[in-house]
């Protein structure tokens, strides 16, 4: 049994924020993955406490492209759902593989990529990806909607910004944002499956035919307290021709950076991988074959 | 703390009170007797837990009772046909070898069903990929493996003739 | 005339259908009315003493029955290793616990239990017991724990509580007159086993005022004994049923939990109490591979003569003493069963520590001595620039050695044949030879081997006996008993062959128990030590020889053939010379159970007490990628080949292989139980320790190099644990041979591999 005091089926985010107005300190449970995990951990403010359920509310749900070429993906959508989406498999390849590296099959059905940003994991394997395609979050209060930008989410290790009564109830990514990139994510792990990264790097890149950088977006998974983008890498490639020295003054930008600190791995280590991985990821992203 | 949910469980619609704090598999296992459905860490990274929810492997531990209410369910025990005949995937489980302890057995069987509904002809890394949230420390996953193979190259699972599991026909 | 061949053959393990239908039964699979929950209330320190506990909140939560403190439970010292008992208490097993302590070894030690009526009553009534402690210094390795000034974890004794010390020769001169003198530090870490089911156990008083324990455990019989050690009952007070288990591994040869239940229930009036440990429990709080080092030297002379194998040993045997120096000091036997040297010496020491108590654990002390020789081995090979096949081929034992070590003549003992198998099925040349085209850039290939022996059962170290009973049921069919276990390794499936076999029915025809019951399996140690097929094998052997004499008896009498002309095929009585029928062994049955004047049911039962062992050996030969940029080693392909004597089951045989093989090769690369300074477990859940997945193994190759032991009961020896013994040093010597570093401690985690290659790119810059 869990170890909680109740449960409430939101049908509506009406709902939810009746429920908060006289629990403040019910928890929104989406797919279960991390909110019921910690609750058997007996993790404050996951336990004792009474859970909302949100997976019935119509509004987070589904993938669309809209009009104005925007990417709409509801928070409630599951990693699977996201991975074999068409419209994000041809738009946003760097996010379909992103969620397919997660977990294993049976959390990738479960999990959605909504709880995955709210839990603020610093090694989420969407996070990266969202980051680097200047994702915005639609955002829900009792007080009305809100756009925030998924950079601004993250404060610390599991902490974002979001109040109770905060609801993400879409994630969307305007064209200009995924248009003409390329991109590949590293999930450095010890396993292949059911793994949650030891640090990770997305990259997302626009080339001219001449193989000068038109944009480059580099953003870290557990290489900072937060998922991070590397402001002073990404404006040293503008412009430049690749090469391995580029590629290799990217890497070593990246440093300013990101924050890394000893841990399973030490922190010459993580440093050593922060510098690598964005090289490799761009080469791998502009060959093509994933 | 209770609630009523109805579900269909292995071809059958059910209903029962619940205790909205119990997990899916405390349900299977102590209201309906799916003894089958087995316990590995309680936290979804084994696998051993794992039944399929209209047509999709998850993990029952991590799944809460009520969420249950309206979905059709399917545990190892509506695997085989009513007559307790084996289907090609169990019965490629026996002949490949892939049983030792059989304690992941089940939902090994279950993430193989439904990975031969999605992708009848798999390859061995399109196996490992699908099986990839079920551990077991018995085989090496060597001969579960040979198991799925053979179970596709036997005719995989037969979608048509046997409601009882829900699963989507892959297109 | 054609007799139909059953051992050799690949029969449907028994209980494959069952397993594959959810049927099987597991401990947490039977209901009871009323079932009790206990939760173990864990120290959170590694060291120290429970000076004071407050459970006045505790106890008045919702559902809490009663919590018991270490003064509420009798207080009778035993062991939980599961060897068989011995007369001689200079012999026994160390007992140097109880069952609940204030005196905290390890974090997470059992300081207390609490009773409900439901799980999450009793763990968070124990959430709520506030303990205050006197804390001691905490020492994580064997070297802390026997420094001068370090105090004793257990008073009794020193920390460095067995030491022994084997050998033969001048292992100092044969270093002198040596070419070369190779010196490694070589280290292994804690692994874990993971069985899938972790450890449960339900007590409850039975009608006849006697304690039943269903169990998860691997030794039934021991596990009485050991429970009623730890209660102060007599033996016969205790019944253990073992139902199916979910893997054991060694894990289940210890008795952790069973003592508590029956406690428990003894203490509540006979109701049924269940403990089910947590996944987090068991990894941290149960059992463990012993990390162990080894700091090794040989000799070797330029044309790969072995001169000297000197080793000093240290194991880690955390907390309490468990299996103890039997897992350390095991090494020296079987680096003489595998190769010649002029000189050995092997040294070893077990050591208390505070980290979690190690114990069995399949291949038992092998895969760290194998991992530690087969580096240096192979290492020496590269010295004298030989190829390491034919390097092992010049050194290793010949067949029919007499290892005095062992006090066993190596009968049958096939390693050459292992080795020449090996290069030809691996294509060792030519993945070698395809090898040298990633010598340069990121990603970087390699081969490696590693050789192996093993032994099978534990005499002359330890006791084997074991029994079978045989009844004929009236159609034709027959009962087999055994205190044997299954474990889901398929040994059940091996002695019903057997039986058949030597009987002369069909497979289906013996019936094998889904239960195995102290008070009606006979007598059996257990299952561990590779010991089952070739122990127990033995014993099935003699009741079928003899059931099969009662039948043909039977049979002479009735039809006034002579036995000696009829023999038993495929269920028929036949006459041996043309094998026309006489009867069949179904009517003979019937007629034991129903015939006015002969009627006599038909039983045997056999009891063997074994005095022998047979070595088997075996290799590894492993292709690996690395990639020098980030460390990480990716396995390509890994075969075993073995030398186990005749295979009963060839296909649950290359199921152990596979399973043996994953093992290894995880924890030659990924698996390893972390600590805090503070002792305190950094890893145990499965998201952290890093069991492999189906995406994380290669396709696994098992190859055998089948033959007749002779000494074997169907000329088979050890197989179980074999295969997880040579992987990992295979994979460390492929490493090695892909990016020119010899690595001395496993896992190879990226971070190793990369900063020992990065430290040797220096040290050869510096060189130049």
């Amino acid at each position: 049994m869990y170890d909680i005091t109740g449960y409430h089926e939101a049908h509506s985010l009406a709902d939810v924020f009746a429920v908060i107005r006289t629990d403040p300190h019910a928890r929104i449970v989406a797919g279960g993955t991390d909110v019921l995990v910690k609750n058997r951990a007996e993790a404050a403010t996951y336990a004792e406490v009474a859970l909302i359920g949100i997976r019935e509310i119509p509004e987070l749900q589904g993938i669309r492209l809209e009009v104005d070429g925007t990417i709409s993906i509801g928070a409630l959508c599951s990693f699977d759902e996201i991975e074999h989406d068409p419209i994000i498999r041809q738009h946003m390849g760097l996010l379909a593989q992103a969620v397919s590296l997660v977990g294993g099959p049976q959390t990738r059905h479960m999990g959605t990529i909504g709880g995955n940003i709210c839990n603020a994991g610093p090694g989420a394997d969407s996070s990266p990806s969202l980051l680097a395609y200047n994702a915005v979050l639609e955002i829900q209060s009792p007080t009305g909607t809100r756009h925030l930008p998924i950079r601004d989410l993250f404060t610390g290790p599991s902490q974002t910004v979001l109040k109770p009564g905060d609801v993400v109830v879409r994630i969307n990514v305007a064209q200009a944002d995924y248009q003409g990139y390329v991109g590949y994510y590293t999930k450095f792990a010890r396993r292949n499956a059911l793994d949650i990264a030891n640090q990770s790097c997305a990259a997302l890149i626009k080339v001219n035919d001449q193989q000068e950088i038109q944009d480059l977006r580099i953003a870290f998974g557990a290489s900072a307290p937060t998922p991070v983008r590397a402001p002073h890498a990404e404006a040293y490639a503008q412009g430049k021709t690749i090469s391995a020295d580029v590629l290799k003054a990217i890497g070593t930008a990246c440093l300013k950076d990101t924050k890394t600190h000893s841990g399973r791995n030490s922190k010459a280590f993580r440093d050593h991988l922060v510098t690598v991985l964005p090289g490799r990821n761009i080469m791998t992203a502009l060959k093509g074959d994933e | 703390m209770k609630q009523t949910i109805a579900f269909t469980l292995n071809g059958e619609a059910v209903s029962c009170d619940v205790d909205v704090r119990q997990s899916l598999i405390e349900v299977l296992r102590d209201e309906f007797e799916m003894t089958g459905v087995k316990e590995g860490c309680s936290v979804g990274e084994c696998g051993a837990c794992t039944v399929i929810i209209d047509g999709q492997t998850m993990e029952s531990c991590l799944y809460m009772a009520v969420w249950a209410n309206g979905k059709n369910i399917t545990t190892i025990e509506g695997v085989a046909a009513e007559d307790g005949h084996l289907d090609n995937v169990q019965q490629a489980f026996v002949d490949a070898g892939a049983v030792q302890c059989g304690y992941c057995t089940p939902g090994m069987v279950l993430s193989s069903e439904q990975l031969l509904a999605d992708n009848p002809n798999p390859t061995r890394d399109e196996i490992r990929r699908g099986l990839s949230g079920n551990m077991c420390r018995c085989t090496g996953y060597q001969k579960i493996v040979d198991a799925v193979e053979l179970a596709a190259k036997n005719g995989g699972v037969k979608t048509d003739n046997r409601n009882k599991i829900p699963f989507h026909v892959a297109n | 005339m054609d007799k139909k061949k059953i051992v050799g053959h690949s029969e449907e393990r028994w209980d494959a259908i069952a397993k594959v239908k959810g049927q099987a039964n597991y401990t947490g699979d039977f209901s009871f009315k009323h079932l009790l929950h206990a939760k173990i209330l864990r120290s959170t320190i590694a060291h120290g003493y429970v000076k004071s506990y407050d459970i006045a909140e505790a106890a008045q939560m919702p559902g809490v029955i009663k919590i018991f403190l270490p003064e509420d439970l009798p207080h009778h010292l035993y062991s939980t290793a599961g060897h068989p008992w011995n007369l001689d208490p200079a012999k026994r097993d160390i007992e140097d616990r109880t069952m609940l302590t204030r005196h905290v070894h390890v974090y997470g030690d059992d300081i207390a239990l609490v009773v409900a009526r439901t799980e999450l009553q009793a763990k968070k009534a124990m959430l709520k017991i506030k303990v205050e402690y006197d804390e001691y210094p905490v020492y994580l390795t064997p070297e802390a724990a026997m420094a001068p000034d370090a105090m004793r974890i257990h008073p009794e004794r020193e920390n460095a509580f067995a030491s022994s010390e084997v050998g033969f020769g001048d292992v100092k001169q044969s270093l002198k007159d040596a070419d070369y003198v190779i010196a490694r530090h070589l280290t292994t870490p804690v692994q874990q086993h993971l069985h899938l089911e972790n450890q449960i156990a339900v007590a409850y008083q039975s009608s006849d005022q006697r304690w039943t324990c269903i169990s998860s455990t691997q030794i039934p019989h021991i596990c009485r004994r050991i429970v009623a050690q730890a209660n102060g009952i007599d033996w016969s007070q205790v019944r253990v049923k073992k139902p199916f288990i979910g893997g054991g591994f060694g894990n289940k040869q210890e008795i952790i939990i069973e003592p508590l239940v029956v406690a428990l229930s003894r203490a509540l009036g006979g109701r049924p109490v269940q403990i089910a440990l947590t996944r987090e429990e068991t990894i941290a709080y149960t059992r463990t591979r012993h990390a162990i080092s080894y700091d090794m030297k040989i000799g070797v002379n330029q044309d790969g003569h072995l001169t000297a194998i000197d080793c000093d040993v240290l194991s880690n045997q955390g907390g309490y003493a468990s299996h103890g120096h039997a897992v350390g000091g095991k090494g020296g036997t079987f680096i003489n069963a595998l190769y010649r040297a002029d000189s050995l010496r092997f040294s070893a020491k077990t050591v208390y520590t505070n980290i979690a108590t190690a114990g069995a654990m399949r291949g038992y002390g092998m895969p760290q001595v194998i991992f530690a020789l087969e580096s240096i081995i192979d290492d020496a090979a590269d010295k004298i620039g030989m190829d390491p096949i034919k390097f092992r081929q010049i050194n290793h034992q010949p067949d029919g050695f007499y290892n005095q070590l062992g006090q066993t003549k190596q009968r049958d003992f096939l390693i050459e044949q292992c080795l020449v198998k090996g290069r030809a099925a691996f294509h060792w040349d030519e993945k070698l030879a395809a090898s040298q085209a990633y010598k340069t850039g990121v990603k970087r290939r390699g081969v490696g081997i590693a050789a192996f022996s093993f032994g099978t059962a534990v005499w002359p170290f330890g006791l084997e006996t074991s029994s079978a009973r045989l009844f004929a049921l009236p159609d034709g069919t027959f009962k087999l008993q055994v205190g044997a276990t299954e474990i889901g390794q398929g040994a059940d499936t091996a002695l019903a062959q057997m039986a058949a076999e030597t009987l002369g029915v069909p497979f289906k025809s013996v019936i094998r128990d889904v239960m195995t019951d102290t008070d009606l399996d006979p007598y059996d140690t257990g299952a561990y030590a590779s010991r089952q097929t070739y122990i127990g094998g033995v014993a099935v052997k003699k009741a079928a020889e003899e059931m099969k004499q009662k039948i043909l008896k039977r049979a002479e009498t009735e039809f006034k053939v002579q036995l000696e002309h009829m023999d038993i095929v495929d269920g028929n009585i036949v006459y041996r010379a043309d094998g026309d029928l006489v009867t069949t062994v179904k009517d003979m049955a019937m007629q034991s159970y129903y015939d006015w004047d002969t009627a006599g049911s038909m039983e045997t039962y056999s009891s063997i007490n074994v005095h022998h062992n047979s070595y088997g050996s075996g290799c590894s030969l492993a292709e690996v990628e690395v990639d020098i940029e980030t460390g990480q080693v990716k396995l390509l392909s890994l075969m075993n080949v073995h030398d186990s004597g005749k295979i009963i089951n060839p296909l649950l045989a290359s199921g152990q292989v596979d399973g043996g093989m994953a093992m290894s090769a995880a924890y030659g690369l990924n698996e390893e139980l972390l600590y805090n300074k503070a002792g305190k477990p950094l890893n145990n859940n499965m998201l952290d320790y890093k069991l492999p997945t189906a995406m994380d193994l290669p396709d696994l190759e098992g190859v055998f190099v089948e033959s007749q032991d002779p000494l074997g009961p169907y000329g088979n020896k050890a197989l179980g644990e074999n295969p997880d013994v040579s992987p990992a040093p295979a994979i460390r010597n492929a490493v090695k041979n892909a990016i020119g570093v010899g690595i001395d401690k496993i896992p190879l985690t990226p971070e190793l591999v990369y900063n020992q290659y990065q430290a040797a790119q220096k040290a050869a810059k510096g060189d130049l």
